[in-house]
This record gives C-alpha cells, sequence and structure tokens, in this order.
C-alpha cells in the first residue's frame, strides 16, 4: 500500500470515529490504534486478575456467610471480567497466552492500586467502595469508546461494577455504625486506601503521556485532573454519610470553583509502586507467575486429551 | 431462602418433636452441612490461583454453590436448635473442632489441581446420590434445599469427572499425578457410607438417607469414570474415619482458625 493510500485510509478512519461509528475486529485501523487498543485493554484485563488477588486474600476468612458469598461472587465477577476483557483483545490479533507472558515478564502494567495489602477486613469494604468507585470514573466513559468488542465488553463491566461499589458501601456502613473496634477499622481502611484511590486515576495530566491521542479514539473522554476531581466530588459526602474523616487535612470546599480543594498527592509513592517497588508488587507477581507455571501441566493434559478425542473421532468416521 | 413456617412444613412439627429428635435432627442437618461447608472453604482458598481463568471460575462457583446451600441447611437447624441465639453464623463458625460432622475428604489439603479435582470428583459422586434419596425426605424443608442442590451438584460431579477424564487420559505426567490423587484419597471414601446414631434415627423416620445402600453403586458410578480416563481403580482393605464424629485430621484446625478468625477476634459483632 502506498504512503498516500495509507493516508486516505487513515482519513476515513478517523472520519468514522468522529462520527461516532464503532471499529470492528475485521475494519481496517492503524498499527498506532491496534497497539495502543492491546496496550490498554490487556492492561485493564491484567488488572481484573492481579485484583482478585487481594481480596481473595479475604474470602477464608470473611466474617459471615453472606459476606462469604458475596465476596466470592465479587472476585468470580472480576474473573469474568478479565475474560471478556481478554478475548476483546483477542479480536486485535494477539493471544491471550502472549498477553499472560507479558504480564508475567513484566512488560504489561496492571493498575497499581493492587500492590497494597488487604490486611483487615475493612479493606474488602474500601476496595469496593473507593477503588472499584474510582473504576467506575475511568470506565463509565468507555462504554462508549470506538472499538466496539471493548465498549460491549464495558457495558457490562460497569453495570457489575456499580453493584460492587454499592457493596463495598455497604461493607463500611455496617462498620461505621458498628463498635468502636469496627468503626476504628473503617477509619483506618479509609486512611490507607485513599491516597492510593486518587492515584489509581493516573499520573497529573502534564505527565500523562497518553491523553491527546486518546482522547482522540474516545478511549478517554476527560483528563486524568478531570477524573480525579469528579471522583473526590462524589466521594467526599459518602464520607461524611458514613462519619469517616478523609485523611487530608487540606480538603474543603471551594464555593468559587464548586469542587473540592485537596491537598499534594505523593507521586513519588506513585512512581515507586508503578515502578514495582510497592509493598505487594512481588508477592502478586509470585502468584500470579506460579499459579500459571503449576497449571502447566494441567493445560497440557487438557490439550492433549482434546486431541485424542478428536483423533478417535476421526479414526471412527474413517472405519465407517 | 428456607421459610420460616416449620409447623406446616415437617413431617412432625416442631412443637410436638420430642428433645431427642429435635436433637437428632439438628445433628443430621448438620452431617450434611458441614460436608459441604469444609469443601467450600477449601475451594475459596483457591481463588485467584486456578490453572486457568476458566477452572478459576467453576470452582469459585462450585464454592458459591456448596455456602448457598449451607446457609440454607444452617438457617434451618438454626430454627430447630432450641437455642434463641442461634444463626446460621453461629452455627458455622463458632463450634469447638470436635463438634464439626465433616468427612476427613473434604478437609484434606489443595495439594495440586490433581488432588483438588480427586476430592471433589469422590465427594460430587456421593453428594449426587445423596440428594437424589434427600429429595424424597419426610421432611419438607431437607427436601426442598435437595431440589434446588441437585441441580447444581449435577453440574459439580459433571466438571469434576470431566477432569478426571482429561487428566487420566491427558499426558503421562498428568495421568501420574492424578493417579497418585486418587490412591492417596481413596482411603477417605468408606467413611461418606458410615452412619452416626442421628443418621439411624433420621432414616428410621424417614427423613433421612440410608447412605449404606448407596455404597454400591457410588463405587460403580466411581468407578467407571476412572476406568475410563484409564485409571487403576484402587482396592484398599483399609479406610480412614472419625470425621463424621469429630476427630478431624491435622488440617482441621488450621482451616478453622482461618474461617473463625474474625468471628472468634471480635466476639458478638455484625458485620
Amino acid at each position: 500500500m502506498s504512503e498516500q493510500e495509507v493516508k486516505n485510509l487513515e482519513e476515513i478512519f478517523e472520519a468514522r470515529i468522529a462520527r461516532d461509528e464503532k471499529i470492528e475486529p475485521k475494519d481496517w485501523m492503524p498499527e498506532k490504534y491496534r497497539k495502543t487498543h492491546i496496550r490498554q485493554i490487556s492492561q485493564h484485563a491484567h488488572s481484573e486478575i492481579v485484583g482478585m488477588l487481594p481480596e481473595g486474600n479475604w474470602i477464608s476468612r470473611a466474617p459471615s456467610l453472606r459476606r462469604k458469598v458475596a465476596l466470592l461472587a465479587k472476585v468470580q465477577d472480576e474473573a469474568g471480567h478479565g475474560l471478556y476483557l481478554y478475548s476483546a483483545c483477542e479480536t486485535l490479533g494477539i493471544s491471550r497466552d502472549e498477553l499472560y507472558d507479558q504480564l508475567h515478564t513484566g512488560k504489561a502494567k496492571y493498575s497499581s492500586i493492587f500492590n497494597y495489602p488487604t490486611v483487615t477486613w475493612a479493606d474488602m469494604g474500601a476496595i469496593g467502595w473507593l477503588v472499584d468507585g474510582a473504576a467506575i470514573i475511568n470506565q463509565v466513559p468507555l462504554c462508549s469508546t470506538s472499538y466496539g468488542p471493548y465498549a460491549r465488553a464495558m457495558i457490562r463491566v460497569c453495570k457489575e461494577e456499580s453493584f460492587h461499589q454499592r457493596q463495598g458501601f455497604e461493607i463500611m456502613l455496617k462498620l461505621a455504625n458498628g463498635t468502636p473496634e469496627q468503626k476504628d477499622m473503617a477509619q483506618d481502611a479509609l486512611n490507607r486506601w485513599w491516597w492510593p484511590s486518587l492515584m489509581m486515576l493516573g499520573p497529573t495530566d502534564a505527565e500523562s503521556v497518553h491523553t491527546a491521542q486518546s482522547m482522540k479514539w474516545k478511549l478517554k473522554r476527560k483528563t486524568n485532573d478531570e477524573l480525579r476531581q469528579q471522583f473526590i466530588d462524589q466521594t467526599v459526602p459518602q464520607a461524611d454519610l458514613l462519619g469517616l474523616t478523609i485523611p487530608d487535612p487540606d480538603l474543603k470546599w471551594n464555593e468559587e470553583t464548586g469542587h473540592y480543594d485537596f491537598g499534594e498527592i505523593d507521586w513519588d509513592e506513585f512512581w515507586q509502586v508503578v515502578k514495582g517497588y510497592g509493598p505487594s508488587n512481588k508477592k502478586r507477581m509470585k502468584d500470579r507467575v506460579g499459579a500459571w507455571e503449576e497449571g502447566a501441566w494441567v493445560r497440557d493434559a487438557a490439550m492433549a486429551y482434546a486431541e485424542k478425542k478428536e483423533k478417535r473421532k476421526n479414526d471412527i468416521k474413517r472405519a465407517i | 431462602m428456607i421459610n420460616n413456617s416449620t409447623t406446616d412444613t415437617n413431617s412432625l412439627p416442631l412443637g410436638e418433636m420430642s428433645e431427642g429428635q429435635r436433637g437428632n435432627l439438628y445433628n443430621y442437618i448438620l452431617g450434611i452441612a458441614d460436608n459441604s461447608l469444609i469443601l467450600g472453604q477449601r475451594l475459596g482458598e483457591l481463588c485467584g490461583h486456578g490453572p486457568s481463568l476458566e477452572t478459576d471460575i467453576a470452582e469459585t462457583n462450585i464454592s458459591l454453590d456448596l455456602f448457598g446451600q449451607v446457609r440454607s441447611y444452617f438457617q434451618y437447624a438454626a430454627q430447630i436448635s432450641g437455642d434463641d441465639a442461634a444463626t446460621e453464623d453461629t452455627i458455622a463458625f463458632l463450634r469447638l473442632e470436635r463438634q464439626y460432622k465433616n468427612v476427613l475428604l473434604v478437609e484434606q489439603p489443595n495439594t495440586d489441581f490433581g488432588y483438588v479435582i480427586v476430592r471433589q470428583f469422590l465427594f460430587d459422586a456421593y453428594h449426587l446420590l445423596f440428594l437424589r434419596e434427600l429429595e424424597k425426605s419426610n421432611d419438607q424443608t431437607l427436601l426442598a434445599i435437595a431440589k434446588k442442590s441437585v441441580k447444581e451438584v449435577s453440574y459439580h460431579w459433571r466438571f469434576s469427572s470431566d477432569w478426571i477424564r482429561r487428566l487420566g487420559d491427558g499426558t503421562q505426567e498428568s495421568h501420574e499425578r492424578v493417579q497418585e490423587a486418587v490412591t492417596d484419597l481413596w482411603m477417605y471414601t468408606d467413611e461418606l457410607f458410615h452412619q452416626t446414631e442421628a443418621d439411624q434415627a433420621m432414616i428410621a423416620e424417614g427423613v433421612g438417607v440410608d447412605t449404606a445402600a448407596l455404597k454400591e453403586i457410588y463405587y460403580k458410578m466411581v468407578s467407571e469414570v476412572l476406568e475410563e480416563a484409564t485409571l487403576e481403580v484402587p482396592e484398599n482393605k483399609y479406610f480412614h474415619k472419625g470425621g463424621k464424629q469429630g476427630i478431624h485430621s491435622e488440617h482441621m484446625g488450621y482451616i478453622l482458625s482461618d474461617m473463625q478468625y474474625m468471628q472468634r477476634t471480635y466476639p458478638n459483632m455484625e458485620w
């Protein structure tokens, strides 16, 4: 294809996106579009499956049968999200095994928030309320993103995420209205998860390298800073309702802007965790890689069995 | 959720049950439910660590089904316990180890996927046969739970027996690994058919399942799949027992210290 032809195709492609048309797997797309989408969708899928680990940590210790069942169901939903996101990603011409390999070798990233440990039961509430809350803010705009399979996967993901968020808030509410020990547990969880949740919405706009292009392709509708502000504005009244204090002495309502002002985010901590030196990065990767390696003989067996079965079927057909 | 109006759902209205009958029914229910509780707990430990996303989802699903069944059984047990403070959670979380009545099979550890599948397979076959009989119980509440559970457990059985075939007739390595698990766990199968006093009393009332009558078909069902999977059916002379009497393996204390952690550390709180 000549340079001019590619240019023409690109123009048609960009015009389709501008008209809010969906791009489907068999449509022509610029290589950069494909790569950016593989990166973002796989990062999202990896976040779902690594995200199973910090919550999975509390399944065996959930305080009641009802909570245990709800937590199991939630973690299972996350596995399901991982599954449809990997499938969406595969439509871009990459296999799930290749994607896993990128995760396991550290080439692909996942959401840094999952590199923090879950140390009390209240963390199950805080994750649902804050982490899923921040995720929803990030993800709702993706329901109308330009790549069809991703947009459709996100519609389902978002529905389930809002349910998780309500569930998390409900855990916090029960604790906040409970005994002094329970209330302390809730406050402590908020103290630990607040700042990482703000960081989860990504570096400040000045530092964000992907924003401009992503906006054009509708992979992003608002900048990181706008999303962060939206999250804070939405969450502060919820913390008030719980009777908990957000651990930011600079947090206050600004009449003029109609938003909350907030304190300085510790970006050194953010980059430390992103670069692999957070409190649980090593543990998360060890668990993922361990599960994958220990499961190799099982996956090999399934393949071998399927081949044998197929062969037997063909042998019978031939005999007939 | 179990119907609260017990008077019209039981063969014998609660008020008319003797202390002894009530105690037997209570113990009988726990004997059934504890198996699901402990196996559900074991499967819950695996979440996020399966050999593939699909098996991870399936194992969590089975765990969820089992805990759902446990809740129905324990809500019923709480009603007939004669203790106003009893709830599904006090029964699940606040007993002493010696008071748990699950068979030894379900508390065996998640050594590897082979052991997980064989444990599941050996239990599912029993569980399915058991529930098909419990569907005929004189006790309407147990009958209702059985009707709902049998659908779930048919799926569990399909999942575990399919995996037995894959692993047994897969690669040399998977064959050897799964054979080892079958050989190791076989010695826990006989206990499934042991009957406690409560079991016998409930069988006599037409409430309980005569498990002795299921034994032959169980071994036939299990052996057929093993043979199809090119695995050897063990010929054990000796079997382990004790779980039903509350004498568990050394694993059990650790399972409970995890499971009871919150309730023991923060007593009398709501979650």
